[in-house]
């Protein structure tokens, strides 16, 4: 019965793809065709065992840096405690360390680099992705912007050092506060600069991926460019747009050597942002090869690890605010 | 699809020969011993940047005479200690003796000989005193705990009769990275103000109750030449190579002395104890420069650990009896202060007490 049924099936598609069924009979009879295909699993095979292994890899990777983190700082963790997140000294003589003034320092230079370079990025991404996508000045324009990103942080510390500092020092004196010329202010310039191009590259290729169709869709009502702007490309860009800054503050929270180079290096709680600081970056950068004693190096690692957790706590938050974007 | 097979096979051998080459990498920094490495034509130290250019002409000229090559890492005093400790290199080097800490770490006695003498300078920007400023102690302590904050404050003025002071704000510079210079600058400090010993102390880092920081000596340098009123410790070398103001400091005895290789070596030039861990800081020599500094090679005094031969010891040893003697000829050039008699002396008895398996390698 069964044999019979199976007999008519096999009749009734060899009646209508009789050619296609025959050319893969073909295929799969022949030895040469065989080994082809058994490849061609193995390699499909291997390829995804090795996709798996790179991401597995990368997960160990990270998860490996926080443990050696934590297990380095267990000697500062048992003599300082928790007081070390907020304590204001930071005193290696005596042996009391408190993260608090490098928290703050490194807070305020990216956030503030951040609400400086916001403008310029936003603006060179709408440039290049809406007004002027093709053309050699956008190009060039382009290719600008992604050098910024490739130069190295210690010639950001250079120029700061021989053109911004004696600017902002100037600055400082119009403004009648102490012109030390290196600070947080100055810091968060050269940060802004440095950051700019990962928010503009990410905003422009969103920008460009915008649907034609909505935006002809726009123009067709009667809105002007501003406010295809304004009210199609900034709405459906959004999360992409906020990535991009996301990408922009990750980079300036971890930014050491220029940092360190403008900064003024000083323990000292800033009162203003003119006023010199540190970030906890830098600090680790000046001190971690002289760290002569056990508890000062476990210390410095445990700065590391703040660090570390200021990253993922600002990242989680990131992605947050990204899916609600995308949400809506 | 064939070829694509093939760039996957490839991709894999090259992953598998990186992975391959990071564990060994690996497995090398862990047993990277010097004693089990072959070449014993190749001594490895690690230490104080002070000392690096020095260290590159003698060793240079040690090499041209003697065949055997230094491998010198200029990678800062507390990790050259480091690496000792951890028995990576022959010797190490360093502007501040070994704390109990770092004593307590080392598995066995390590020896300090005393290689050269350097002295930190205070330079200062005031483009309107053209004559060399003059600081006390206690002027000086006073600047670097932000208690004296302008140029001309009484203090300041009343030692420096017949120059007109700025009425511009101090704006101090220190060292933003751990370094010997500091430990030597909070040392003599710490010697001669007792507010500032209680509040700062000494060491190679400090809570630094006012000022800017900038990395390394050129950093203060540059914060110091850029910054106008500004006041900062460097290296005496790099204050004369670069033409930058420096101040006179009264020594004990009272009198004001400019730094210079002369009045560092007279600074040098006083009672050394047997093993040689002194700070020369504010001694008493009526000619000599108060914040002046030792810096010294670290070795072990038993030289058999870790399979090293006896050969290796003896060319060490060898090596440095020659930096404190012949060797010394190098250091006037390049702005160092050539060590004293009384040091070289004491050098020499330390370098005799080290031992290979029990037996002294010097005779």
């Amino acid at each position: 019965m069964s044999e019979a049924t199976i007999e008519n099936k096999g009749i009734a598609l060899s009646d209508s793809k009789l050619g296609v069924i025959n050319s893969d009979l073909a295929l799969i009879q022949s030895k040469k065709g065989v080994r082809r295909l058994n490849r061609q699993i193995r390699t499909e095979n291997t390829f995804r065992k090795m996709l798996l292994l790179m991401g597995l890899i990368m997960i160990l990777l990270v998860i490996g840096i926080l443990f050696t983190l934590l297990l380095e700082s267990i000697p500062s963790l048992k003599a300082l405690g928790l007081k070390y997140l907020w304590g204001k000294t930071w005193d290696p003589v005596q042996d009391i360390y408190g993260a608090y003034p490098f928290l703050l320092g490194t807070l305020l230079t990216s956030f503030l680099a951040l609400i400086i370079s916001i403008p310029f990025s936003i603006a060179i991404a709408v440039f290049l992705g809406e007004y002027y996508p093709k053309g050699w000045i956008p190009d060039f324009l382009k290719n600008t912007v992604e050098l910024i990103a490739a130069v190295p942080s210690v010639i950001y510390g250079f120029w700061g050092l021989a053109v911004l500092v004696p600017m902002v020092r100037s600055l400082e004196t119009t403004l009648h506060v102490d012109p030390y010329g290196v600070g947080i202010f100055t810091s968060s310039l050269i940060l802004a600069v440095m950051i700019i191009p990962y928010a503009a590259s990410l905003g422009r290729s969103v920008i460009q991926m915008v649907p034609s169709s909505l935006k002809e869709g726009a123009y067709a009502l009667g809105a002007t460019r501003w406010e295809v702007i304004r009210s199609v490309i900034i709405p459906y860009t959004k999360s992409g747009l906020f990535a991009g800054i996301l990408l922009s503050l990750g980079r300036a929270l971890g930014e050491t050597m220029a940092v360190t180079m403008v900064i003024g290096n000083t323990s000292i709680i800033p009162k203003s942002i003119f006023a010199p600081g540190n970030t906890m970056a830098s600090v680790i950068a000046n001190e971690f090869t002289e760290a002569d004693k056990p508890v000062y190096l476990s210390a410095l690692i445990e700065l590391g690890l703040v660090l570390f957790l200021v990253t993922v706590v600002i990242n989680m938050i990131g992605k947050r605010v990204i899916r609600r974007f995308t949400n809506e | 699809m064939k070829i694509r097979f093939h760039n996957l096979k490839s991709t894999l051998t090259l992953g598998v020969f990186f992975a391959i080459l990071t564990i060994s990498a690996c497995g090398d920094g862990g047993n990277g011993t010097t004693g089990s490495s072959g070449d014993d034509n190749t001594l490895i130290g690690a230490g104080s940047s002070f000392d690096n250019p020095l260290f590159s002409k003698m060793f240079s000229e040690y090499n041209k005479a003697n065949g055997l090559r230094v491998n010198y890492q200029s990678i800062g005093s507390g990790a050259g200690i480091s690496q000792l400790t951890n028995k990576t290199v022959d010797f190490g080097a360093s502007d501040a003796p070994m704390n109990s800490k770092q004593d307590s770490a080392a598995s066995a006695a390590i020896l300090h000989i005393p290689v050269t003498a350097g002295a930190v300078a205070l330079s200062y920007n005031l483009p309107e005193v053209k004559d060399t400023l003059r600081l006390t102690p206690t002027v000086l302590a006073g600047i670097f705990l932000g208690k004296i904050s302008r140029w001309d404050d009484p203090q300041i003025a009343s030692i420096n009769k017949g120059i007109k002071l700025p009425s511009t704000g101090i704006v101090v510079a220190h060292r933003s990275d751990g370094s010997g210079t500091t430990n030597i600058f909070s040392t003599y400090l710490s010697k001669v103000s007792e507010d500032w010993n209680a509040k700062v102390g000494k060491g190679s880092s400090v809570n630094w109750p006012v000022g800017l920081g900038g990395k390394g000596t050129e950093g203060v340098a540059g914060l110091v030449k850029q910054t106008p009123g500004a006041i900062g410790y460097i290296e005496l070398a790099y204050a004369i190579q670069n033409n930058m103001a420096y101040a006179k400091i009264q020594n004990k005895s009272g009198s004001f002395i400019a730094p210079s290789i002369a009045s560092v070596t007279a600074a040098a030039n006083v009672n050394i104890p047997q093993d040689s861990k002194i700070s020369l800081t504010n001694t008493d020599a009526s000619d000599g420069y108060p914040i002046s500094g030792f810096s010294w090679v670290l070795i072990y005094k038993e030289q058999k650990y870790n399979n090293r031969r006896s050969d290796r010891a003896a060319k060490l040893l060898k090596l440095i009896s020659w930096m404190i003697h012949d060797g010394q000829q190098f250091s006037g050039p390049l702005t160092y202060a050539p060590l004293s008699t009384a040091a070289a002396t004491v050098g020499d008895a330390i370098l005799k007490t080290a031992t290979y398996d029990g037996k002294p390698i010097l005779p």
